[in-house]
C-alpha cells in the first residue's frame, strides 16, 4: 500500500480553491501542494481532476512529466549537484562520486533513513563559478571536495 | 550627512559564493562602528571570478573589491570606510572602478548597460538611469513600434534567430479579443545565464520591453515562464511587477496612457524541453510539456489558443535600448545578418568567467583565449561547447569563426543563446557525446520515436564504442543514428542532439578509437 504521509485533504481543497480560478491553474496548485505537503500525494489527483473539470489520467500524466514534482517525500535535506556540462568542465562527474561513496547512495535515491535525498540537477545557471550546488534551496557554487563534505556534514543533522 | 552606499549583489552567483553572508556581516560590522550604511543589493557587473564583488560609493565614483571571502569582509570595509568617510582606499582586493576593468571597457553594453549599476528593486533608480525612455518615445508613436524593432535587425536571443520584428508584425496583424506576451525565462542551456543575470539585475528593462511588445501587437496581458532552478529571479522579478504596478508602469494606464498591460511570473517545473516555445505555452497551459506541430504558429494561434509573442528573456531586454536610440544605432553594431550586441556568457574552465556583452563579429579565440584567459586549471584548451547541450564542440583549428548566426551555422555549429562552456585537455569527448544523447533522453517530451528511442540508443552505441567493441560498425550506427535523428524530429532536442555528438566525433576522432577500455566498464 502506498502511505500519504501529512496528508491533509483540507489543505488539500483549500490550496485547489486558492488558484482554481486563474488562467492555466494546473501547474501553480501542483507547486503549491508540493509546497505544503513536500510531495504530490496521490489522493489529491482526483481532487484537482474535478475542480478543473479535467480527468484524472490528464492529472496524473502532468505529475509525472515534470521531474520537479515527488511522488513521495524527500529525505530531510535534499542535495542537488549540477551534472551539466559546464559544471562537468570544473570536476562535477568526480564530486558526484564523492557524494554517493560517502552517503552511500546513488544520484537520484534517498537514504534508507531517510536523512538526505541526493540529486542531479541540469544547470543552476551558475556555470561560471561551477561546480555548483543546491542543499535544501540554498545555491552553492565553486564546489570542491571541502566544500562537499561540508554540504555532506549538514545532511546529517 | 547621508548613508555611506554599500554594494553588495544579490546576483545568484554571488550569492553562491557567500554574499548573503557578506552582507549581514557589513551590517553587523556598520552598527558596531555607528556608521550610517546603506547596504545595496545590486546585480552582478558580470565579472564572475572577481564575485562576491563590494562597492563603495565614493566622491570620485564607485570603488570595487573582489573577491571578497568571509575572512577578508572586516578589513575590506575598513578599507573602504576610513574613519568612516567613502574612502575606497588599498587593499589587496581592490578592483578600482568597476568600469576601468579591461574586461569591462572591451564591451559594449546594450542589453546590460544597466545591470549591476542600478538597485535592482528601485523603480526610481532604474528611471535615473535611463529606464523608461523607450517606452515614452514607443507611446508617441505606437504605430511605429513594430517597424523600428524590424528595422533594427533584432534576431531572437534564445537560440533560433528568427527576426523578432516579423514575429511582432505577423501577431500586430492577426485580428483577436485577446493576445498574449509570452517571456521565455526557461534558459536551460548549461553555459548560460544571462536571462538570469537581467532577472536578478534589471528586471525593469524586461517589464518595460514586455510593456512595449504589447503596445506594439496590441496584447493586454503577459507571463513570464521562469524556470523553477531560480528562485532569485523569481523573488526579483515578483517585486519588480509589484513595484511596477505601484509606480503606474504597468497596469490600467500604462504611463498615463490609455493602454492596458500586466505581467504574472509562472513557474516551470525542471523540464528542459519547456523552454521550446509550444512546449513552453502548452506547460503555461497546464499540459504536459509536449512540443506542437507548426502550423498554427504562436503567432496565430499561442497561449490559450490567442496570438501570441513568445520572446527569449534578452531579446524582449533589447527592446527598450532600441526605441530609445533608434534602431539605427542599434543596427550599427554587428556583422552580416547578425545586428547589435549579443550578451555572450563564459563559462566553465576559464581563469575569466562572466558575461561579456559586444557586437556579433568577435571571434571565438579571442572570446577564450584573450577575454576568458584560458582554463582556471593551467591546461590547454581543448574543446569549447557554444550554445548549450544542442551546441556543437569546438576545437581549436576553428577559433577563427566570428560569433554570428551564420558563420557558426556554417561550421555546423550554432551560437544559441550565448553560452560557452570550456574544457581542459583532461576532457573525454566521447564521454561528453554520450552525455549530449543521455541528456536528450532525459529530457525528450516523448513524442518523437527518433528523439525517444534514438537518444537511448545512442547512448549505449557510444558506450560500445568506448569500450571497443565492433568499434567501426558502432561508429557508423552513431552517425546513422545522428542522421535519423537530426531528420526525424519534430524539434531542435532531438533534430539538434547531433550537432554536440558529430562534433564530437568529427574534431575529436582520437577519443573515439582509443585502446579497447574494457576495464573501464561499470
Ligand atoms: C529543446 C529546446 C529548448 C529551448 N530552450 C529555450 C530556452 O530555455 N529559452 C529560450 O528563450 N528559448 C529556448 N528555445 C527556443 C524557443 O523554442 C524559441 O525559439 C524562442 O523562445 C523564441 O524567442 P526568441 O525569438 O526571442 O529567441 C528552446 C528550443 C528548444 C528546441
Ligand atoms: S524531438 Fe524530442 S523533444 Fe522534440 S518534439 Fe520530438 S520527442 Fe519531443
Ligand atoms: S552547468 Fe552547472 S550551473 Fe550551469
Amino acid at each position: 500500500m502506498k502511505t500519504t504521509p501529512g496528508w491533509d485533504a483540507n489543505l488539500a481543497a483549500e490550496i485547489i480553491g486558492r488558484h482554481k480560478d486563474t488562467e492555466g491553474p494546473l501547474l501553480p496548485i501542483l507547486h503549491s501542494l508540493q509546497h505544503a505537503f513536500g510531495y504530490i500525494p496521490e489522493p489529491a489527483e482526483p481532487m484537482v481532476a474535478e475542480a478543473l473539470n479535467i480527468s484524472r489520467a490528464e492529472v496524473h500524466g502532468v505529475v509525472t512529466f515534470y521531474h520537479d514534482y515527488r511522488h513521495a517525500p524527500a529525505g530531510r535535506h535534499v542535495l542537488k549537484l549540477c551534472q551539466a556540462e559546464a559544471c562537468q568542465a570544473c570536476g562535477s562527474d568526480a564530486l558526484a562520486a564523492r557524494a554517493e561513496e560517502k552517503l552511500g547512495v546513488k544520484l537520484g535515491e534517498t537514504s534508507a533513513d531517510g536523512r538526505v535525498t541526493l540529486e542531479p540537477v541540469y544547470c543552476l545557471g551558475l556555470c561560471s563559478v561551477s561546480p555548483s550546488a543546491m542543499i535544501d534551496g540554498r545555491i552553492v557554487g565553486r564546489l570542491d571536495a571541502n566544500k562537499l563534505d561540508a554540504l555532506l556534514a549538514e545532511t546529517s543533522r | 550627512m547621508s548613508a555611506i552606499r554599500i554594494y553588495v549583489p544579490g546576483d545568484a552567483a554571488a550569492v553562491a559564493c557567500g554574499a548573503d553572508d557578506i552582507a549581514k556581516t557589513i551590517r553587523d560590522l556598520a552598527a558596531q562602528r555607528r556608521i550610517d550604511v546603506q547596504i545595496v543589493r545590486n546585480g552582478s557587473r558580470g565579472m564572475h571570478w572577481l564575485e562576491p564583488m563590494l562597492e563603495v560609493t565614493t566622491p570620485e565614483g564607485r570603488i570595487a573589491y573582489g573577491p571578497v571571502e568571509a575572512g577578508d569582509v572586516e578589513s575590506v570595509f575598513d578599507a573602504m570606510l576610513g574613519n568612516g568617510q567613502a574612502l575606497g582606499g588599498e587593499h589587496k582586493l581592490r578592483v578600482g572602478k568597476p568600469e576601468d576593468h579591461p574586461f569591462m571597457k572591451k564591451q559594449t553594453r546594450l542589453t546590460f548597460a544597466r545591470c549591476g549599476i542600478v538597485d535592482p528593486r528601485s523603480l526610481e533608480d532604474y528611471c535615473a538611469h535611463g529606464g523608461y525612455r523607450g517606452l515614452n518615445k514607443a507611446l508617441a508613436k505606437p504605430a511605429n513600434i513594430v517597424n523600428e524593432v524590424t528595422q533594427s535587425g533584432l534576431r531572437g536571443r534564445g537560440g533560433a534567430g528568427f527576426p523578432t520584428g516579423i514575429k511582432w508584425k505577423t501577431v500586430a496583424d492577426t485580428k483577436a479579443d485577446q493576445k498574449y506576451i509570452v517571456c521565455n525565462a526557461d534558459e536551460g542551456d548549461s553555459g548560460t545565464f544571462a536571462d538570469r543575470m537581467i532577472m536578478e539585475g534589471d528586471p525593469f528593462v524586461l517589464i518595460e520591453g514586455m510593456t512595449i511588445a504589447g503596445i506594439a501587437v496590441g496584447a493586454t496581458k503577459g507571463y513570464i515562464y521562469i524556470r523553477s532552478e531560480y528562485p532569485h529571479a523569481i523573488d526579483v522579478m515578483n517585486d519588480a511587477i509589484s513595484a511596477a504596478r505601484r509606480g503606474g508602469v504597468l497596469g490600467a494606464k500604462v504611463c498615463g496612457s490609455d493602454y492596458v498591460f500586466d505581467l504574472e511570473v509562472r513557474v516551470g517545473a525542471g523540464a528542459y524541453v519547456c523552454g521550446e516555445e509550444t512546449a513552453l505555452l502548452d506547460s503555461l497551459e497546464g499540459k504536459r510539456g509536449q512540443v506542437r506541430a507548426k502550423p498554427p504558429l504562436p503567432a496565430h494561434k499561442g497561449l490559450f489558443g490567442k496570438p501570441t509573442v513568445i520572446n527569449n528573456v534578452l531579446s524582449l531586454a533589447t527592446v527598450p535600448i532600441i526605441m530609445d536610440k533608434g534602431a539605427e544605432f542599434y543596427k550599427n553594431f554587428g556583422m552580416g545578418r547578425s545586428r547589435g550586441t549579443m550578451p555572450i556568457q563564459l563559462a566553465g574552465n576559464l581563469n575569466y568567467g562572466g558575461l561579456f556583452e559586444t557586437a556579433f563579429g568577435i571571434t571565438l579565440g579571442e572570446l577564450v583565449d584573450d577575454i576568458g584567459g584560458g582554463c582556471f586549471t593551467g591546461r590547454p584548451v581543448k574543446a569549447v561547447q557554444v550554445g548549450g547541450p544542442l551546441g556543437a564542440y569546438f576545437p581549436r583549428a576553428l577559433f577563427d569563426t566570428p560569433f554570428d548566426y551564420e558563420a557558426f551555422a556554417a561550421k555546423d555549429g550554432l551560437i544559441g543563446h550565448g553560452g560557452i562552456v570550456v574544457f581542459d585537455d583532461s576532457v573525454d569527448m566521447a564521454k561528453q557525446a554520450r552525455f549530449a544523447m543521455e541528456f536528450c533522453a532525459i529530457e525528450s517530451c516523448g513524442k518523437c520515436t527518433p528523439c525517444r528511442i534514438g537518444s537511448t540508443r545512442g547512448v549505449e552505441t557510444v558506450d560500445r564504442i568506448m569500450k571497443g567493441i565492433e568499434r567501426t560498425k558502432n561508429l557508423e550506427v552513431l552517425t546513422d543514428l545522428c542522421n535519423t535523428m537530426k531528420f526525424g524530429s519534430l524539434c531542435a532536442l532531438g533534430g539538434f542532439t547531433p550537432y554536440p555528438v558529430m562534433s564530437a566525433l568529427t574534431h575529436f576522432p582520437e577519443d573515439f578509437g582509443g585502446a579497447p577500455r574494457l576495464e573501464a566498464a561499470e
